[in-house]
């Protein structure tokens, strides 16, 4: 099945689509900010006379507005997040890929022994420690998720080095750098973005986790984890509060996940679920 | 078997070596001291803090006073709670959270290897979907999303469940943080047996099986089950971590005073002492458990023994 007509790819890549869209255009569409307090208008239920489509939170604040900025915060962190991911286990899996042997081995095993570790636990002393700020979140949810990555482009490399165009390549001279950066590394673009779009929802889970124990993204900023966290306070009176960006965040991490196991399909032969 | 056993328990302390090490590096190199956030105190006073500490000492010594009281299970005063040790603090929240967590898992094993059990025998009906339809759906869904709409729903609305720890003292204050924090579990579990069953159900000796008559219920009690379940046994491991992260977010919304509770207050209020310790024992446990269902694994499956 090609990548346009694999029915989960098609839904979940245009769900995603609609809600980054929307996220991205929406703001614009409502009279509100994300700032504006209203004190006349505390908890008020959703409306579309108001033009308040989600409501308003504890302060008065228009939740539809702010909600979009969560759901623009959440995705930013988690792409971002996983690009750094896919930078570090990329590297390092093709170069122990690559030049195999002890080197290959001893990096293998460094990366087995950090998978026993509760890196969920380090992220949050991490946080504890330092100030947080945007940038660390990226790093830090990052950091933890490469190793996946490394494991499956280290045993990708593995095969591909073995070909005969790296042969080519090593017979002419070109440098072991420009080998694994140049030659190997395009063909694995597959299935890295197989694994990448599989990294997304891991990110997005520490972010929104993070943010939810009031650990990651600050007031007035808003995420998707953080508006759960304000809307579990709120949710005997205020239902809506918690119900909406609970069930976008779903949304979006369901999505991600059909996504990815889409793609797996269609980019991964060997992979037959 | 013995080799294999302590070879693994070899392995092992490597790993535990990092976690201290680099729990530590990271809590020392915090900007700042524990005792910042107080009012501005007299020099004198301060440096008497840092003395009764040991923070004025070089950081390799530090490390290796942490160290050695480590090996004698000592993880040192609580900066917070001035009157506990970390050790007091753990011992006292640790129990609560374990039952929590020993119940999920228990829950997640059961339903979750029944449910794709049950998928892999009818692959491809309704029932197959619908099962492996709500375990994508338990999969993606966050607990503490789950957790406050359960709360919402079932104890809020319909009064069915207490929806706090404190509300009562019977066994149903249980029953919404355990379902809670084994559900994504039992969603995975269920897809890791149905993968695996369905593989197994192919293999020649089930054929046999049933070409000796047996019935379906015999056929997979006694022979599909063990060797379904060894994938299962090795996410054992993810699980309890995921668990214990789960805990984390469980005890904060139901309220539950239990060892997560602790580490996001401890977290919060900068303790840092007590969150080390509550990293450094919870990462002490994770490499524990793996070390136990690796060695399981070498019990139930021989052929791993030989690698």
């Amino acid at each position: 099945m090609s990548l346009l007509t694999h029915p989960s790819v098609r839904t979940s890549g245009g769900i995603l689509l609609f809600v980054a869209l929307v996220a991205l255009l929406g703001p614009l569409l409502s009279p509100n900010d994300y700032l504006t307090t209203n004190f006349d208008a505390l908890l008020s239920p959703p409306s579309f006379g108001s033009a308040r489509f989600f409501g308003t939170d504890d302060l008065g604040r228009d939740l539809f507005v702010r909600t979009m900025l969560g759901i623009r915060v959440t995705l930013l962190v988690a792409i971002v997040a996983s690009l750094v991911s896919l930078v570090i286990g990329v590297a390092y899996g093709a170069i122990a890929g690559y030049v195999g042997g002890r080197v290959d081995a001893a990096m293998m095993r460094v990366v087995d022994t950090l998978y026993a570790l509760p890196f969920i636990f380090f992220v949050i002393l991490l946080m504890v420690a330092f100030e947080r700020n945007f940038l660390l979140i990226f790093v830090a949810i990052g950091a933890v998720n490469w190793l996946d990555m490394a494991r499956i482009v280290r045993g990708q490399t593995l095969s591909l080095r073995e070909r005969e165009f790296v042969a080519a390549a090593r017979l002419i001279g070109v440098s072991p750098v420009r080998i694994v950066f140049r030659h190997i590394a395009p063909n694995l673009i597959g299935i890295v973005v197989v694994y990448v779009t599989l990294t997304i929802p891991q990110a997005i889970l520490v972010e929104s986790f993070l943010s939810f124990l009031g650990l990651g993204v600050q007031e007035p900023q808003t995420s998707l984890g953080a508006l759960v966290d304000a809307g579990v306070n709120q949710m005997e009176g205020a239902p809506w509060t918690l119900l909406i960006p609970g069930g976008l965040l779903a949304l979006v991490l369901m999505c991600f996940n059909f996504l990815g196991d889409g793609l797996r399909d269609v980019f991964d032969a060997r992979h037959v679920s | 078997m013995l080799r294999y056993t302590l070879l693994r328990l070899l392995g092992a302390i490597p790993t535990l070596l990092l976690v201290i090490v680099l729990a530590f590096l990271m809590v020392h190199a915090a900007p700042g001291g524990p005792f910042d956030a107080e009012r501005a105190l007299p020099p004198d006073i301060e440096a008497n803090i840092a003395r009764a500490y040991h923070l004025d000492e070089p950081l390799p010594k530090q490390f290796l006073r942490y160290l050695s009281g480590l090996l004698q299970g000592d993880l040192g005063p609580s900066y917070r709670f001035r009157d506990h040790t970390v050790n007091d603090l753990i011992g006292g929240a640790f129990p609560l959270s374990m039952k929590l967590g020993a119940m999920a898992m228990a829950l997640a094993l059961v339903l979750g290897a029944g449910a794709g059990t049950v998928a892999a025998l009818r692959q491809d009906t309704l029932l197959d979907r619908v099962v492996m339809g709500f375990s994508m759906t338990g999969i993606s869904i966050p607990v503490f999303v789950v957790a406050p709409i359960l709360v919402l729903f079932l104890a809020v609305q319909l009064h069915w469940l207490p929806a706090g720890w404190s509300s009562t003292t019977g066994t149903s204050r249980f029953v919404l943080p355990v379902v809670t924090l084994a559900l994504p579990q039992i969603a995975y579990i269920a897809r890791l047996t149905r993968a695996s069953m369905i593989d197994v159900l192919g293999r020649d000796f089930i054929r046999t099986a049933r070409a000796q008559g047996l019935g379906t219920m015999t056929v997979v009690r006694l022979h599909a089950l063990k060797p379904a379940m060894l994938p299962v046994l090795s996410y054992m491991g993810p699980a309890i971590a995921a668990i214990l992260t789960g805990s984390v977010v469980v005890e904060e919304i139901f309220g539950i005073p239990g060892l997560g509770q602790f580490f996001v207050r401890g977290a919060l209020n900068r303790d840092y002492t007590l969150v080390l310790g509550i990293v450094v024992f919870y990462a002490s446990l994770i490499v524990l458990l793996n070390l136990v269902v690796d060695i399981l694994y070498g019990v139930i499956d021989p052929r791993v023994r030989r690698r």
